[in-house]
């Protein structure tokens, strides 16, 4: 019995093969969207934990010069001397390569692709044949060494013992860092006596470059999340439609002795083999979705966050198996409704067909007031939220009630319309409209996410952007950055430029607790260049005068919020009392920040020599410059960087992330295509009978044609007027709450009139694409089809 | 005996209230016997049909066929007794519109595991389908769908066919074509055949016939 039922419910499929496209393509879509985002995340998270297994980023705390410059060796032999357990670390870049040495004999066990009690070559690891490890693409970089490949090393990184990496990195007799291992002994000397130059380095979330390139994941995740919801749009309008087309069929089938409890079990299983089968296409699919974006995403990543991620994609297995859990999820959520109907339904119903005003009546009434509701509840989350998961409530219930809702606002639209439409085409047209908005409900629904989808995440990245150039442009005011070796080049460099720049301003930082959290405090000197550039979020009127009085203090954004810290409220440094005067965007940054004056700084932190300068001077100088500093002083150009380059490569990695972003808003607008295209389509056969009559008192298939492909456009159109206020809704909330929430800085919002305008225009074209083929089809419809609708034999 | 139905009630919910269609039938039909069964419309016909088939439940009475009662039967043992023992031709055909005319044969043959080819093939050739077995119904007249849910029905070879206006959608040419052909094969099989008509000539072509009036055998 189960194999002529399975049968008999297959054979529908393969009679409405368009039917089966659609549920297949719909669904194959969704989990490529989303797997593929999924897999980019993946990736480059597995890069980010090859990292941080192989350097113990983010997990030791460590001991580096407070200049930051490397120090001798002969301070790790004195620090474990003094009962200290730390590991020396050696690091730099050669030809871009990160190389990283470790003493494999004292680092933490699991560091690196060498530890003990693991199964490699340790011998190999300290003697001299084989001394660095890769993985295969970082091993095709390098030349002049012998490499063991090992896909365990974080990508575009080598790693070696400390002294293989000295002698490749010239370094031969320093180190950079001393890694502390848990569990030091009790009784050991303090380390300011016996390396006071050293400062700790605490392991934090900030200094994890997970957390940093969260902020871009998070938006990745978004797109993936709403292309995978427009897809599940489209898998239930197919099985609605199929279920609604076959319950003549379920009542032969009972009728005939299937037994209601098997006929819903067949139809679940017939479902499952459907989802895993698509599931599997939408997997390889977001394979091709993957491996094209990501090295647009790879080197995003890298320029903005310096973090390194493969740039080609690994097959794993966890990614195949969330990509087909979530199809098989998507179809049962897609079908439940469907399956529950089904099992209710008694074995007498009437088998009517689907009836074009199903929204009418009870049903629309239920659907109301659910997106009234949603939509209420997003209100209230609008100004209650506070966290991430008040954030993503927001996203949920504004985007799922404005969905519910877009049906009876087009409907309502429409009604307008109706009562004021001349002539007897138009009224046929408006009311004949209305009743094919439950057909194309979810079809117009997947677009209004769409839309919103492009809208609120293009509005949050280009805000990114613009706000991002200005930080820029604040925090790289000067033409030139130096950074000096020790303090007679300072002096050298200060003596030099004193008479030919327009302002040497220092940069000096120590590493404080402010408001009970850690962060670091700037010197800044009494200058214009930070009057006429740094924005506040919040500031009194003179807040510079006051910082530079050396009574204020200001503060970034982070910090304010992490430690509540308001305008006009007392911090202590060094038990000497500052107001807060001003609360700066410092944005990327994950952790607080401070500006004081110069003075008041040295001071404070007498020890804290200044070997970064700012130079104030023509642009149009700098190279001159550079190059009778060298002649003068011996500082070399590449101790230098010049702002212009900074910002060139800041823009050139944003137009990359741009890539990333127009890419899926057109994969995402494509998936809303498709899915006017197949309601369109799925509804072609039942729009006969109803356009029958209107053909036969005079209108011209060619007519009924135009008026079809007019009347998709018209609804696209409303669409978008929809969706334009609600993706800026959704980008309110992406920037106001849920990056609040996730990174502690607030990005300002701004409007880009054009790019919203050229969405419309694209969502249009995509409209009218996809009802040009309907309509054809229509304006081609044979004269014996039409009149079979006035025959009793149909 | 076949058929055994004792005491029938069988009540609808109206929006005038409850409606009490069958009060108390009683009928009986032993094998290879003819029984037509009419009445006025709202008389309790296809209610009587349907309680019979197993595709509603009565409120009070019992229907054995075969000795197994099913009124007190849950869905899963009615619906092994309509695959099993009863045939049902409907007035509106209820052929699977994306299976060929050969697989809607054989199909109810094939859930009852009676699937016999040479049977399917003799039932076709005598309801005048054999060019037609490849097509699909909406392929069909109305006549030769109905020949072919005639044929789905008797591929089985279940004890009883129950038919309810199986000529109701036919002109009368081909409605008399149908009905005989349903007549010699229910004879040919020995099943015993339950017929509701409006028309008295096809009611007068059975063995027996049973008018039904305001819910009660008259």
């Amino acid at each position: 019995m189960t194999r002529a039922v399975l049968t008999a419910l297959m054979s529908h499929w393969w009679r409405n093969p368009l039917q089966l496209f659609t549920l297949l393509a719909g669904l194959a879509l969704a989990t490529a969207l989303w797997s593929g985002v999924q897999a980019v995340n993946a990736e480059a998270r597995a890069s980010y934990d090859a990292a941080a297994a192989t350097l113990g980023e983010g997990q030791y705390d460590r001991f580096v010069r407070r200049d930051g410059l490397p120090m001798d060796e002969q301070v790790f032999v004195e620090m474990r001397r003094a009962g200290w357990l730390v590991s020396p670390v050696v690091q730099g870049r050669l030809d871009g390569i990160r190389i990283v040495g470790v003493e494999p004999l004292t680092a933490p066990v699991g560091l690196g692709p060498v530890s003990l009690g693991q199964d490699n070559d340790l011998a190999g690891f300290l003697g001299g044949d084989t001394p660095f490890f890769a993985n295969a693409d970082t091993a095709a970089g390098l030349s002049g060494v012998d490499v063991v490949i090992s896909e365990n090393v974080a990508p575009n990184t080598a790693i070696a013992d400390i002294g293989a990496a000295q002698r490749l990195l010239d370094k031969t007799g320093v180190i950079d860092a001393l890694i502390i291992l848990p569990g030091q002994p009790i009784g050991q000397r303090a380390q300011a006596e016996v390396a006071p130059d050293l400062v700790r380095q605490v392991a934090q979330g900030g200094s994890d470059i997970g957390r940093l390139t969260d902020s871009f994941h998070l938006n990745l995740t978004a797109f993936g999340l709403l292309s995978f919801a427009v897809g599940i749009f489209i898998v239930h309008g197919a099985i609605g439609l199929a279920f609604e087309q076959r319950r003549p069929v379920v009542r032969t089938l009972r009728a005939l002795g299937v037994p209601l409890s098997r006929l819903v079990w067949l139809m679940a299983v017939e479902l499952l083999l459907f989802a895993l089968l698509a599931g599997i296409i939408g997997v390889a699919l977001g394979y091709l979705v993957a491996a094209l974006l990501l090295p647009d995403v790879a080197a995003t990543l890298r320029g903005l966050y310096g973090a390194d991620v493969a740039g080609t994609l690994q097959l794993r297995p966890s990614w195949w198996l969330s990509g087909l859990a979530i199809a098989v999820g998507g179809t049962a959520v897609a079908a439940s409704g469907a399956l529950a109907q089904l099992s209710r339904m008694p074995l007498l119903a009437a088998a009517q067909p689907r009836a074009l005003a199903m929204a009418a009546g009870r049903r629309a009434k239920v659907q109301g007031g659910l997106a009234l509701l949603l939509l209420s509840a997003s209100l209230v989350l609008m100004v209650t939220a506070d966290g991430l998961v008040g954030g993503f409530a927001l996203l949920g219930t504004l985007l799922i009630g404005a969905a519910l809702g877009l049906p009876l606002i087009l409907d309502r639209l429409l009604a307008v319309f109706s009562t004021r439409a001349k002539g007897p085409v138009l009224g046929w047209f408006w009311a004949d409209t209305r009743q094919q908005l439950p057909g194309l409900s979810l079809a117009l629904m997947a677009l209004l996410l769409a839309m919103a989808a492009n809208v609120g995440v293009s509005t949050m990245v280009s805000s990114f952007r613009l706000t991002f150039v200005g930080f820029l442009d604040q925090r790289l005011a000067s033409e030139l950055y130096i950074r000096t070796e020790d303090t007679a080049q300072s002096d050298a460099l200060i003596a030099f430029a004193e008479e030919r720049v327009d302002a040497i301003l220092p940069i000096q930082s120590a590493d404080v607790t402010l408001g009970g959290q850690p962060a670091e405090v700037f010197s800044a000197r009494d200058h214009a260049t930070y009057r006429d550039n740094w924005r506040f979020l919040q500031s009194t009127s003179d807040a510079w005068d006051q910082t530079f009085s050396g009574q204020a203090i200001v503060i970034n954004e982070q910090l304010a919020r992490r430690a509540d810290i308001a305008l006009d409220q007392v911090l202590t440094l060094q038990s000497r009392a500052f107001t807060v005067v001003g609360i700066y965007g410092d944005y990327g940054n994950p952790i607080g920040q401070a500006v004081i004056a110069e003075p008041v700084f040295e001071a404070l932190y007498p020890e804290v020599e200044a070997q970064n300068f700012g130079l104030r001077m023509d642009p149009a100088d700098v190279e001159n410059f550079l190059s009778a500093l060298e002649a003068a002083t011996g500082i070399a150009p590449t101790q230098a960087v010049d702002q212009a380059g900074i910002k060139a490569i800041s823009l050139e990695i944003f137009e990359r992330t741009f890539t990333v972003t127009t890419a899926l808003n057109i994969l995402t607008l494509a998936v809303a295509g498709f899915a006017i295209l197949m309601s369109l389509l799925t509804l072609a056969t039942m729009r006969v009978p109803q356009l029958a009559p209107a053909w036969a008192m005079g209108l011209t298939r060619r007519q009924l044609g135009r008026i079809e492909l007019a009347r998709a456009v018209m609804l696209a159109c409303l669409t978008a007027l929809v969706a334009l206020p609600l993706g800026l809704a959704l980008a309110w909330a992406l920037l106001a709450v849920v990056n609040v929430a996730a990174f502690g800085w607030r990005l300002p919002m701004y409007l880009f009139p054009a790019d919203y305008l050229r969405l419309a225009v694209f969502a249009l074209l995509a409209a009218a694409l996809a009802a040009a083929w309907p309509a054809l089809r229509l304006a081609r419809t044979p004269p014996a089809d039409l009149l079979k609708v006035f025959s009793n034999e149909r | 005996m076949l058929l055994d139905v004792k005491n029938i009630h069988k009540t609808y919910q109206t929006a005038d209230g409850p409606f009490e269609v069958l009060r108390g039938v009683d009928l009986r039909l032993g094998e290879g016997e003819t029984l037509a069964l009419t009445g006025e419309s709202g008389s309790g016909k296809s209610t009587l049909l349907h309680l019979i088939g197993g595709l509603d439940m009565p409120d009070r009475g019992a229907i054995v066929i075969n000795g197994h009662d099913i009124a007190g039967a849950d869905d899963a043992a009615r619906a092994a007794i309509r695959r099993g023992s009863v045939g049902v031709v409907f007035q509106q055909f209820n052929l699977i519109p994306s299976l060929t005319v050969a697989d809607n044969i054989a199909f109810q043959a094939r859930l009852a595991d009676k699937y016999d080819p040479q049977w399917s093939e003799a039932l076709a050739g005598t309801m005048g389908l054999a060019d037609h077995l490849r097509k699909y119904p909406e392929q069909l007249s109305g006549g030769q769908q109905q020949r072919v849910a005639i044929a789905r029905t008797l591929a089985p070879k279940p004890a009883l066919v129950l038919a309810d206006e199986p000529t109701g959608n036919l002109d009368e040419d081909t409605a008399r074509v149908v009905m005989d052909l349903m007549l010699d094969l229910a004879a040919d099989t020995g099943a015993g055949l339950l017929m509701v008509t409006h028309s008295q000539a096809l009611a007068g072509r059975l063995g027996r016939r049973l008018h039904l009036k305001a819910g009660r055998i008259a």
